[in-house]
């Protein structure tokens, strides 16, 4: 053992060893790694949050699908009932427009009998007329008759 | 070999010395190795920091974070207080050790051998006065410069924590508490040779450690060297098998002293 100058020598290397390592070495590379450490960490909370997001999508997509089947049923309901009631209302219209039919032709059955009658009375009056002037003209002038004719014609 | 075996441990055990005389004699072998060493460890770690790529990194820039993360783990579990200082001083010691160290597992012979052909061949040198020992950490000068480096770090952390005076004081009032003035007065220069104590055993404890292990390891492979060559495996083996865990232990027990010192002395007591 024996203690020189080389001690100097090796203090002074150590020194700047450890400078150099102060300067140049330990803060990019520590640096580099937290950087490292915090873009994994950021990774992972961002993939977190997506496979968050996505279950809120999903849980949205079903609720949508929920939603849109609820509606449609709905919509065939209210449909079918409106179909129902445009079938009862039709029905009842066509009734109604039957019925008025069904008076119609009465009334004009009616006013075709009665017509019928008119004229039916008309040429049994002319008949009787006719048939009473046959028998009269032999025997009463018909000039002389004329206001019994008239009598019997409105009595018909 | 057996004649000469003295001569061949002696020869293995000197250093190689500049010309001057006394402090002044300077060891060039451990000077230039860990100069080189320590050149090879900034040299790697500055390049992976300047090309370190924050995705897809290679392998050796993953092994240099591994080894970043050790430290950084070890300091940050043990100093508690901020300081830019401690983790790259703990890296550089961690890894210049190791290679000083590491020094010990290449062949005894293969260094020495060729300084002594090189100093032989081009310097025309007598190949017996050339001297070369390769491992830096097996030279007291190199583990204290090291351990005296930590000490004043011990000393300027403290003073940094607790200010100057805060340091005298406890250097003065710890670890004896009184609360009489008398007493006090009398308990401070136990206290201080108390304080002094453990102040110089830190740095004498870590680089004696060091130094005694890789000395050690060294004359131990030296011997090995001195048995016949076809046996020499059976003993060699295994201990350079081992060694490989000693100089990895050693280099960490440096580093992580260091980093219990600092954080003593920043400590309140």
């Amino acid at each position: 053992m024996e203690f020189n100058a080389t001690l100097l020598g090796q203090a002074i290397t150590f020194a700047i060893l450890v400078w150099f390592t102060m300067k140049f070495v330990w803060p990019p590379l520590t640096n580099m790694m937290d950087e490292r450490a915090k873009r994994i960490a950021d990774g992972l909370a961002a993939a977190e949050r997506g496979k968050q997001d996505l279950e809120a999508a999903e849980q949205r997509v079903a609720d949508e699908i929920r939603k849109a089947k609820q509606q449609s049923t709905e919509i065939m309901l209210a449909a079918e009932k409106r179909a129902n009631q445009i079938v009862e209302e039709a029905k009842d219209a066509a009734r109604i427009e039957g019925a008025k039919l069904v008076a119609d032709a009465k009334a004009e059955i009616e006013q075709e009998t009665l017509r019928a009658k008119e004229v039916l009375r008309e040429q049994v009056a002319v008949l009787a007329v006719a048939g009473a002037e046959k028998i009269l003209r032999r025997e009463i002038d018909s000039a002389k008759n004329a206001d019994l004719l008239a009598s019997i014609k409105a009595e018909l | 070999m057996a004649g000469n075996a003295t001569d061949y441990i002696k020869h293995h055990l000197t250093f190689w010395k500049s010309s001057h005389e006394g402090f002044w004699s300077f060891h060039i072998d451990t000077f230039s190795v860990s100069l080189i060493l320590g050149f090879i460890f900034v040299g790697v770690f500055a390049m992976v920091a300047r090309n370190a790529k924050l995705e897809n990194p290679g392998r050796l820039q993953l092994f240099v974070e591994s080894i970043i993360e050790m430290v950084n783990t070890q300091v940050k579990e043990i100093f508690h207080a901020e300081s830019k200082v401690l983790a790259p001083l703990a890296l550089t010691i961690f890894c210049w050790v190791f290679l000083m160290n590491f020094m010990d597992l290449l062949p005894v012979d293969l260094i020495p051998m060729a300084a002594q052909w090189i100093g032989y061949t081009f310097f025309g040198a007598d190949p017996h006065h050339v001297y070369f020992r390769v491992v830096p950490s097996a030279d007291v000068n190199a583990t204290f410069a090291m351990s005296i480096s930590v000490m004043f770090c011990i000393i300027g952390f403290s003073i940094k924590a607790k200010g100057l005076g805060g340091w005298g004081k406890e250097l003065l009032t710890a670890p004896f508490h009184a609360h009489s003035p008398v007493l006090v007065a009398i308990l401070a220069p136990v206290n201080f040779a108390f304080q002094m104590v453990e102040l110089v055993a830190k740095p004498i404890s870590l680089s004696l450690r060091l130094f005694g292990n890789m000395y050690a390891g060294e004359l131990i492979f030296i011997l090995i060297a001195l048995l016949p060559w076809g046996a020499q495996w059976i003993l060699g083996a295994p201990w350079a098998i081992f060694h490989i865990l000693v100089i990895t232990l050693q280099a960490f027990v440096f580093m992580m002293l260091t980093i219990v010192y600092m954080s003593l002395a920043v400590e309140k007591h």
